[in-house]
Order: C-alpha cells, then sequence, then structure tokens
C-alpha cells in the first residue's frame, strides 16, 4: 500500500502548492475557496456513502461468470461489443472491474477482448457515471462525454489486435 | 439518488438471504473502512478543485483549453490528467472547476479521458497488482492515443449539436 501513501502524499502536496498560491493572491481568496470546498465536500459526502457503502451489495448480486463467459479469443468483434457492455455494466471500485478483467484472461479470454472490456469499465462503468461523475459534474457533460467515449473500447481493441499484443 | 438508494437495499436483502446476516455485515465493515479511507481524498479533491477555481486566471484557461484552442488545448488537457493525483474524488472536482473558468468540452473529455485511461493513480494502485505488469503496460500504451481523439471527437460533435455555442 506504499503506493497509495505516494498518491496520497502526491495529492496533499498539490492542495498545499495551490492552497499557497491563493494564500499568496490574499487572506480573502484562501478563504473563499476553503469555504467552497469545504461546503462541496460536505454536500457530496453522503453521496459518496451511497455509493461505496451500497456497490459492495449490488457487486455481490451480480454473478461474475455471466460477464466472464462471453470474452473467449474465438469471440472476435461480437466478443469485443459484449465486453464493451459488460464493461460498462460492471458495478463496483477499481477492485472489481479489474478482478473480473484478470479472472476473464484465466479463464482464457482474449487479450484484445479483456483491453475492451477494461477500458469500457474506465470510460463508461455506469455506476460510476452515476454514483460519482454526476455528482461532481454538469450532468450534460457527463452524458455527452460518455457517449462520445463509445468508440474507444473498439478502437482499443482493433490496435491490440493489429500489434498482436498483449 | 433514490433509484440507487432502492438498488442497494434490494442487493443487500438479497445477499441477506444468500448468505444470511454473516454476508451483510461483512460487506459493510468492508465498505465502511474503504469509505472511511477515502473520505480524506475526497476533502483533498474538493479542496484542491476549489483552490484551481479560484486561482486559474480565467483568461488563460479559456486561452489555452478553450473552444480555439486546438490540437494543443487537447495536448495541454490530456497531459494534465494524466499527472492529476488522486481518485474520480479529485479528478471530477478539478474537471468540473475547469469547465467553470473557460475550458470547453473537449479539452475536460480529454483531460477525464486521460486520467481514466492513462493516469498513474489507478494503474499503480490496482491495475499493476490485479491484472499484471505486461497487461497494464501494453494497455497504457494502446490508450496513449485515445484521450485525444476523444478530446476532437468531442469538439467535432459538440459544433455540431450546438452551433451556436452551449445552451444554458
Amino acid at each position: 500500500m506504499s503506493a497509495a501513501l505516494i498518491i496520497d502524499i502526491i495529492l496533499w502536496a498539490s492542495v498545499a502548492a495551490v492552497g499557497f498560491i491563493a494564500f499568496r493572491r490574499g487572506g480573502a481568496v484562501l478563504t473563499t475557496s476553503l469555504r467552497e470546498g469545504t461546503m462541496d465536500f460536505i454536500n457530496i459526502v453522503p453521496r459518496i456513502a451511497l455509493g461505496v457503502i451500497g456497490s459492495g451489495y449490488i457487486a455481490a448480486v451480480i454473478p461474475q461468470e455471466i460477464i466472464t463467459g462471453w470474452l473467449g479469443p474465438d469471440s472476435g468483434w461480437l466478443g469485443v461489443l459484449t465486453a464493451t457492455i459488460a464493461g460498462a455494466a460492471t458495478p463496483g471500485g477499481p477492485v472489481i472491474g479489474f478482478s473480473i478483467g484478470a479472472v476473464a484472461m484465466k479463464a482464457g479470454g482474449g487479450p484484445p477482448q479483456v483491453i475492451a472490456y477494461v477500458i469500457a469499465w474506465a470510460l463508461f462503468a455506469f455506476q460510476r457515471l452515476l454514483l460519482w461523475e454526476i455528482p461532481f459534474m454538469p450532468a450534460r457533460f457527463v452524458w455527452f462525454r460518455a457517449a462520445v467515449s463509445l468508440p474507444f473500447p473498439f478502437l482499443a481493441a482493433a490496435i491490440a489486435m493489429a500489434i498482436g499484443k498483449p | 439518488m433514490i433509484v440507487i438508494a432502492a438498488l442497494v437495499v434490494v442487493s443487500a436483502a438479497l445477499v441477506w438471504r444468500r448468505d444470511g446476516i454473516q454476508g451483510v455485515t461483512e460487506i459493510l465493515t468492508h465498505d465502511l473502512s474503504l469509505f472511511g479511507g477515502i473520505l480524506p481524498r475526497v476533502l483533498a479533491g474538493c479542496l484542491l478543485g476549489a483552490f484551481i477555481a479560484e486561482v486559474l486566471p480565467h483568461e488563460k484557461v479559456s486561452r489555452s483549453l478553450g473552444p480555439k484552442s486546438g490540437l494543443k488545448g487537447l495536448l495541454i488537457g490530456a497531459a494534465f490528467g494524466a499527472i492529476l493525483p488522486g481518485g474520480p474524488f479529485t479528478a471530477y472536482p478539478v474537471a468540473s472547476a475547469l469547465l467553470a473558468v473557460g475550458a470547453d468540452f473537449g479539452a475536460t473529455i480529454a483531460m477525464v479521458v486521460s486520467w481514466t485511461l492513462i493516469g498513474y493513480g489507478r494503474a499503480i494502485a490496482w491495475e499493476l497488482p490485479i491484472m499484471g505488469t505486461d497487461f497494464t503496460l501494453w494497455r497504457i500504451v494502446i490508450s496513449l492515443p485515445l484521450p485525444v481523439l476523444a478530446g476532437a471527437l468531442g469538439r467535432f460533435v459538440y459544433v455540431r449539436i450546438y452551433p451556436k455555442g452551449a445552451p444554458e
């Protein structure tokens, strides 16, 4: 977990750095942004509580075999399409998404399909859009971004097929 | 929020029927500790977003990340997303702040997509240990062109859907 510690240090150092810049602009700038940041935090905490504490249950009732059974190396573009839909439908945090990807690889999933799965999940996992992105950002932007992202799991799978990696 | 809450309650009930009360509490304690762990990062993300919104000069942002910033704006957005520390609780408030101070959809899309696909935070903490080094590195290499492409596609579509600028 030392990687997480390094990330925490970088994160708080960045906060301190921009906070210091705000302070140099004057005390009023600092207090305004501190107040706004804290208000954002207070507003967001209940939603995150629901998301984090709830996602464990949602993930627990979705049978993972269904997701992993469809992604074999011979599944071709249909497999990529299935992988993309499965990625979008996968609930839960990074542990679940990557674990299913790893299981799919071990169970004989094709690398392009698993790439498509991981990228679709990273780009537009439905639960994350609802629980994380919508609370923080304008909904119009979120849907627009998700729609624009649709071709990219297919493009990534095509690149993976073309170069024969990983 | 209500839909999700209902979904959670139904799922928890299903877990309870399948695994008994022990299954329910097991997931609850695991998720509670996860929640406690990320709370400080959520605070850091909100503060970072608020500071950035306050500190970044608006004209400069709209010049280097605005609708007319061209390929350079998309590259800056993508680079920024790749180096941004923290999880969704950092990236989304910061992206939201950028939108508010004059970045366009294209550059912000490049930033968010780059953060999800190339950002080192998730790759180091989760993908590397679970998926292995080989897969992770190739996955990132394959992903490298995607943020700029997504941002460019976003701009291309945006000006066609909203030819007269954003409706508010």
